[in-house]
């Protein structure tokens, strides 16, 4: 391969392929390389055979009855589209939807003393919900129409609060809000994993709050929407746009070598004996050390920065108290479970096309504080009745210890313990700017390809 | 910018290419699809797909055609591309032997993983490099493969830079059965009887001269059942539904409608 690129893209996760996509359609040389030979790294969606061989490197066992093979797509992280957010955007902007079909998640659920009752998506579901007492709904109600109305250039309507300046406590003070209604403000609506937020400027959680109900009220049911046939369509879609933009594909290829130069810069990489030059590369952290000892004299690329437990789940029933859904997320504050950050549930099911007739896939997921994880996400199995198999993992997340800019290694980070794909953007809007230089503006596309 | 446009309602299929690299495939496409009533003469770069239509006596099949984008090449095609698939064209090249071999493979591919009744079409391409036979009008007997600039020029799926075509192997008759094929490899007789076989429709054609193209799409577009009961994917998103924003039972989302009202700042 005598041949030259502009970029070299290790690993086809979602981040990766958006960048790849991006960088094509901008008019760069792309080489896109993955050591496995399916799209999507670790967001990637595995059928049954895939699965079982990753977990426990047999077939899946026949006496569960799963179905077929190839009815499924079991994602490996967990994780929803905040219908308003900037995944949604990018999406649009790429017109890669055209490749993609989507479906609302039928609701979003909290966890409060003990039983989950839905975040309400209507007003009727408002008026109704136990979440709140009739005196702190209307709290909540002023708390909310305070939000809807506020405006940065028109102090009259900020009602004596800079929310650039004070804390997140104080807008609850001076709303009256309860515990209870500050845990769903904060956890259900804004997302928080912990309870940092809340001594920190407002600002973020309000920006949060706007992005959530604007979410739900896009719509309707709840905030997020899914792609049909798994998460594992996002990078192939995003990998198809770099391709028509004349990106290069090449699956499955061990990376032997990244290689760098006397002055420490980039050079290419080595695959199977052989060499490709290229001016950068943007990878996974897996290919720059995650995970491996660290050789005396090799560069320390990426570090540690926390767990993440994930268990999928296969159950043949829909989730206990979630009025039959065929998807839908469960949040477990942490307060409820005396825990410092939340759990997740991400169920999904055969109306996705990622499951056999009557199978759900649900993943419990958490940050991981303790020594012994698995106990950590007992409040979340016991929500979901039997469970006819599980696979558990408990996953290292990953960050790259420089910016890339004085040795054009550019590292992407690992898949967070978020429910949505807000920080992915955000890191791919990161590594745009370390690699370009500039920032990565999103115009609207002026050619609209007619049907 | 078809005049009339009848009350028949168009069926959407989702129709798929592959092949080895340089048989033609974009450039059958382009054949089929510039022919026609010029909707679609002039794809963007980066168009996803091209669609055109294909009347039949009673009722209108809508291609979405999508080629391969040269993901292929490496072995690296996503298993999206021929998700939902109603619809697949297997181009082989017939001076070149292995081009079929490949064509059999993806054909076993498709069997495998895509929808269980998708239509096959097995094309043998570059029917113009041999002698004349049944009808194909063909161009004169010059360097092969050189000059298609037209199509060239127009194309927006294939890479940018699309390796020049290596020309067919000057090897004499090799496989050719037929008196005078210099170039041919791959005689009509073994394709054909492979593609009974497996159950796939199977044409010769030229994109250059336009032989049997219209011919096979018609074919392909005759043995799609009435109702697709598998929509393309894109046939939802695009400009079929205006229709209000909540959506029905099946909470299908149309993303691209609502980009407008949007925006409006941060409140
Ligand atoms: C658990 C819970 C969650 C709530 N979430 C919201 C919220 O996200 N946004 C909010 O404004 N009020 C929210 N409320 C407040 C609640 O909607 C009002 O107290 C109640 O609807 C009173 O209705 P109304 O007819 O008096 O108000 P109105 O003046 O008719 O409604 C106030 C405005 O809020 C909008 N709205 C109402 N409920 C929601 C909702 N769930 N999501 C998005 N917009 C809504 C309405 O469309 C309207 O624009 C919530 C209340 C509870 C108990
Ligand atoms: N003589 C002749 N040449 C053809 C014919 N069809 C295609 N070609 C030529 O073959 C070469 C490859 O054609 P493409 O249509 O780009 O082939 P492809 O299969 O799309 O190739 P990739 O996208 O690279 O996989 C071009 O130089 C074409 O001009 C044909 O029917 N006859
Ligand atoms: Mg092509």
């Amino acid at each position: 391969m005598d041949e030259e690129y502009d970029v070299i893209v290790l690993g086809t996760g979602l981040t990766e392929c958006i960048l790849s996509g991006l960088l094509s359609v901008d008019g760069q040389k792309v080489l896109h390389m993955d050591r496995n030979d399916y799209y999507g790294g670790d967001s990637a969606s595995l059928n049954l055979t895939q699965l079982y061989q990753k977990f426990r490197q047999t077939g899946p066992s026949e006496n569960l009855n799963l179905g077929r093979d190839r009815d499924y797509a079991v994602d490996l992280i967990p994780k929803f589209i905040l219908s308003s957010g900037e995944l949604t955007r990018m999406l649009v902007h790429t017109d890669v939807t055209r490749y993609l079909e989507f479906k609302v998640i039928a609701g979003s659920y909290v966890y409060r003393d003990g039983k989950i009752s839905k975040v309400p998506s209507t007003e009727m579901e408002a008026v109704r919900s136990p979440l709140m007492g009739l005196f702190e709904k209307r709290r909540a109600k002023n708390f909310f129409q305070y939000l809807q109305n506020w405006k940065e250039e028109d102090p009259a309507t900020h009602q004596g609060l800079d929310i650039n300046k004070c804390s997140m406590k104080d807008v609850y003070t001076k709303f009256g809000l309860e515990a209870g209604t500050q845990d769903f403000i904060g956890h259900a609506m804004a997302l928080w994993l912990d309870d940092d937020y809340i001594t920190k400027p407002a600002r973020a959680t309000v920006d949060r709050i706007i992005l959530y109900t604007q979410s739900m009220a896009r719509y309707g049911k709840s905030p997020y929407i899914y792609p049909l046939y798994g998460l594992g369509e996002l990078p192939q879609a995003f990998a198809r746009l770099s391709a028509i933009y004349g990106g290069t594909y090449m699956l499955d290829k061990k990376i032997e070598s990244v290689n760098v130069g006397e002055d420490g810069k980039f050079t290419g990489v080595t695959s199977a004996g052989e060499t490709v030059k290229a001016k950068k590369v943007i990878g996974d952290p897996s290919y720059f050390g995650a995970g491996q000892d660290l050789e005396s004299g090799g560069k320390v690329r990426v570090i540690e920065t926390g767990k993440v437990i994930r268990a999928i789940c296969l159950l043949k029933h829909p989730i206990p108290g979630t009025d039959e859904a065929d998807s839908c997320q469960i949040i477990i504050p942490q307060n409820q479970v005396g825990r410092k950050n939340d759990i997740y549930i991400a169920a999904v099911s055969s109306a996705h096309n990622v499951a056999a007739q009557n199978v759900w896939i649900a993943i419990v997921s958490t940050i991981v504080e303790t020594s012994v994880p698995e106990r950590e996400i007992l409040p979340a199995l016991q929500l979901l009745g039997n469970v006819l198999d599980k696979f558990v993992s408990i996953t290292p997340l990953y960050s790259p210890t420089s910016p890339g800019t004085a040795d054009n290694i550019y590292i992407t980070k690992s898949y967070d313990a978020t429910s949505h794909f807000e920080t992915v953007v955000e890191d791919v809007f990161d590594v745009w700017q370390r690699v370009k230089g500039e920032k990565l503006v999103l115009k609207k596309r002026e050619v609209e390809v007619e049907a | 910018m078809s005049n009339e446009d009848g009350p028949v309602k168009a069926t959407q299929v989702k129709l798929v290419l592959l092949g080895e690299a340089a048989v033609g495939k974009s450039s059958l496409v382009m054949r089929f699809c510039s022919n026609d009533f010029n909707e679609n003469t002039s794809p963007t770069i980066g168009a996803a797909f091209l669609t055109q239509k294909c009347r039949l006596e009673n009722r209108i099949v809508k291609f979405e055609i999508w080629d391969t984008a040269g993901q292929e090449r490496f072995h690296s095609l996503a298993p999206m591309y021929y998700r939902n698939a109603a619809a697949a064209v297997v181009v082989y090249d017939i001076t070149k032997a292995s081009s079929l071999e490949k064509a059999k493979a993806w054909v076993k591919e498709l069997q495998r993983q895509a929808n269980p009744n998708i239509v096959i079409a097995l094309v043998g391409n570059k029917l113009d490099l041999v002698s004349d036979e049944s009808g194909a009008s063909v161009a004169p007997k010059s360097k092969p493969a050189a000059e298609e600039p037209a199509n060239e020029a127009e194309e927006s799926e294939t890479d940018a830079e699309d390796d020049a075509t290596p020309p067919p192997p000057a090897t004499t008759a090799a496989a050719g059965d037929d008196s005078s094929d210099s170039l041919r490899q791959v005689s009509k007789e073994e394709a054909d009887e492979y593609a009974k076989e497996a159950k796939l429709l199977f044409f010769e054609a030229s994109a250059k001269t336009g032989a049997n193209v219209s011919e096979l799409f018609t074919e392909i577009a005759k043995n799609i059942p009435d109702e697709t009961p598998t929509k393309p994917a894109a046939a939802q998103g695009q400009a079929g539904r205006r229709n209000g924003a909540r959506q029905g039972a099946d909470s299908g989302v149309d993303l691209g409608e609502r980009q407008q009202g949007k925006k409006g700042g941060c409140c």
